[in-house]
């Protein structure tokens, strides 16, 4: 048997190349296919990949809880607030967290300005804890220490990208910038994150919450976010579950009544993301699934022809010897072969067109392919290759050797 | 014992309402090492014979015995097998395989046989040297003449060493002299112990065989040994 497939494998090779360019044209659909599918399946997994590796870098072990207005509340003009209250109690009684940081974001866009130099950039009033929560670390300088929320310092670190906007000097501490009618004295430069999705993660100043909360007016009522880093070994769904709890008795929340805040965890994130990932797959499988019928559609078509075409061959083959099992395995060999090749034709495209893709687009992750992918569409171009390829080979298989020698 | 044996062979083609009658009960018997012509005029069954007994093609009736064996209880793929192993066909349009050069043509017989690509390569390489076109192995059918390309044809047919050879015709698409070459080849072949069935229209080529079939609408009209043994040469 084995031999009989080198023998079909070298007559399918030659008969493949003999027709080069109908060859190549038969395969197109398989071609097509495949490549799209390479090219999508490529950048979404080069996208993904570098998602997981920022979220990693952001920390995926910390915890966001924002407000949320339900719609209904919302009309009728009541809005949910986080308060300092809630981060305290949160403090005191949730278990299994290593640090917890409020965020008080600036009201509106802010204004900085440096010397005469002016830019906007994202204020947020935070604490010491931020650091490790978000992987934060200061390049020169320091972070906020826990002394200058209680003494209401008015100082600021600083994102590369605000550095670079403001034309500070490479080392800008001890510089001062003016926020909201206020100088602070900026303490520390933040190592540059890079950008994901062309959003800048180095166009940030922070400042210490309680000096952030006299600006804003130093009203207990402020809505806040609340930030948090789950301890070595803490479970994330029973954290969540707790928090949501404590907050829950803490705003006086009936049993049917809807959550007035929401919990994030960057895991929720990832997860978002992989099913956006995973329905681009499916509707790219669907499409992928259609151009390969078509493909092998095509390849039946001319495999076809080329059975009638070679008719008194198949007689002559006959004449001198070949079985049933013979002409079978030449021509099923020759379909899957040409599926393959375009297979891999679409293979090499499909990269180089994801390559191209990702290249193109300023910011994006290179593209990179699994072996899953390049499994499955090998195995899958060469599957529809002999699927397609059966009607063709046992027509040819089933030729009587006389009527097939009178063939003209 | 004779080697192919014949009884009562019939070989009918309905065209529409009428009967085409290309055999209509032939007896024959031909023994191992004979060398004999079928001949007879365009139409009276010659290439019908040829295709029967080189298990082509079937009877509508009748029986054929080739070494004893009934080839009627045979299935397809044991007939593709006797066709490989006991019958060296010779046709004349040649039909070589038209993108295999010569090489590849004698050697594709043996590819049903499971031969490795080497001891093909050398077997076939042998039966082309026979043959005398040791210098054009690597040659297309195209760019063979139509003499170059029948020994081709014959050496292919010779390579898996069968014990009968055919040849429908062998030198009707050759000039006179290319067709005294082949025919001398065919001499040959005789006398080295091959079992030669030719068939013809042509006396020249009959007068080389040592027994001479006529055939007429589909019988056997004259058989000049018809009971006789035929002396090895
Ligand atoms: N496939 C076929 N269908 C119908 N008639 C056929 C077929 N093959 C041969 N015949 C008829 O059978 C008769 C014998 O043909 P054939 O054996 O080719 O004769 P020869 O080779 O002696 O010229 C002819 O009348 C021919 O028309
Ligand atoms: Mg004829």
């Amino acid at each position: 048997m084995f031999f009989v497939l080198m023998e079909s494998t070298r007559s399918a090779l030659s008969s493949i190349w003999a027709h080069g360019l109908r060859s190549f044209l038969t395969t197109l659909g398989i071609v097509i296919g495949v490549a799209s599918v390479i090219a999508v399946v490529s950048v979404t997994q080069g996208m993904s990949a570098f998602i997981g590796e920022t979220f990693a870098s952001l920390g995926s072990n910390s915890i966001t809880i924002g407000s949320y207005t339900p719609y209904q509340d919302r009309l009728k003009g009541n809005f949910a607030r986080l308060t300092s209250d809630d981060l305290n109690m949160l403090e005191a009684r949730a278990d299994g967290i290593a640090y917890i940081t409020p965020i008080l974001f600036a009201p509106r866009s802010s204004q900085i300005k440096y010397g005469s130099q002016t830019a906007f950039s994202q204020i947020l009033g935070t604490t010491y804890a931020f650091q490790d929560i978000t992987a934060n670390y200061p390049q020169v300088g320091r972070f906020l220490a826990p002394s200058d929320n209680d003494t209401r310092r008015r100082i600021a670190v600083i994102g590369a990208k605000v550095r670079e906007n403001l034309n500070l000097p490479e080392n800008p501490l001890n510089e001062y910038v003016e926020l909201g009618g206020e100088w602070f004295k900026v303490v520390g430069l933040l190592e540059e994150k890079g950008e994901i999705m062309g959003n800048s993660q180095d166009d940030m100043v922070l400042v210490p919450y309680s000096t952030m909360q006299s600006i804003v007016g130093n009203q207990t009522r402020t809505d806040i976010q609340i930030q948090m880093g789950l301890s070595e070994g803490a479970d994330v769904d029973t954290v969540v579950q707790q928090v949501t709890t404590l907050l829950r008795s803490a705003h006086n929340l009936e049993p049917g009544d809807e959550d007035d805040f929401r919990v994030q965890t960057a895991e929720q994130l990832m997860e978002t993301f992989d099913e956006i990932i995973g329905m681009v797959t499916v509707v790219i499988g669907g499409i992928v699934g259609i151009s390969l019928l078509v493909g092998g559609i095509g390849i039946m078509n001319i495999m076809l022809v080329s059975v009638t075409e070679r008719t008194r061959e198949i007689g002559i083959c006959k004449a001198i010897g070949a079985k049933r099992h013979h002409i079978l395995a030449q021509f099923l060999i020759e379909a899957a072969l040409l599926s393959l090749l375009g297979g891999i034709i679409g293979l090499a495209l499909g990269f180089g067109l994801g390559t191209l893709i990702s290249s193109n687009i300023p910011d994006f992750p290179p593209a990179v392919i699994p072996m899953w992918a390049v499994a499955l569409s090998l195995g899958f171009s060469g599957f529809v290759g002999v699927l397609f390829g059966i009607l063709p080979a046992a027509k040819a298989a089933n030729l009587d050797p006389i009527d097939a020698l009178r063939y003209e | 014992m004779s080697l192919i044996r014949l009884h009562n062979i019939k070989k009918y083609y309905e065209m529409g309402s009428q009967v085409v009658k290309a055999l209509d009960g032939i007896d024959v018997s031909i023994s191992p090492n004979e060398y004999v012509a079928f001949i007879g005029s365009s139409g009276s069954g010659k290439s019908t014979m040829l295709n029967i007994l080189g298990c082509l093609d079937s009877p509508t009736e009748g029986s054929y015995h080739l070494n004893g064996t009934n080839v009627e209880s045979l299935s397809q793929n044991e007939l593709s097998e006797v066709r490989n192993r006991e019958i060296g066909f010779i046709f004349q349009s040649f039909n070589l395989l038209p993108r295999a050069n010569a090489l590849q043509n004698v050697m594709q017989p043996l590819v049903y046989r499971a031969i490795g690509r080497t001891e093909r390569k050398r077997l076939a390489s042998e039966a082309l040297h026979r043959v005398g076109l040791g210098s054009r192995m690597d040659h297309l059918p195209n760019q063979l003449s139509g003499g170059q390309r029948q020994r081709v044809a014959i050496a292919r047919a010779l390579v898996t060493e069968p014990s009968i050879l055919l040849a429908d015709e062998p030198t009707g698409n050759l000039d006179s002299r290319t067709s005294i070459e082949i025919m001398q080849l065919f001499d040959e072949l005789h006398s080295e112990g091959h079992t030669l069935i030719i068939v013809t229209h042509e006396d020249e080529i009959a007068e080389h065989c040592h027994r001479v079939i006529e055939m007429k609408d589909g019988r056997i009209h004259k058989d000049d040994h018809a009971e006789q043994l035929v002396e090895p040469a």
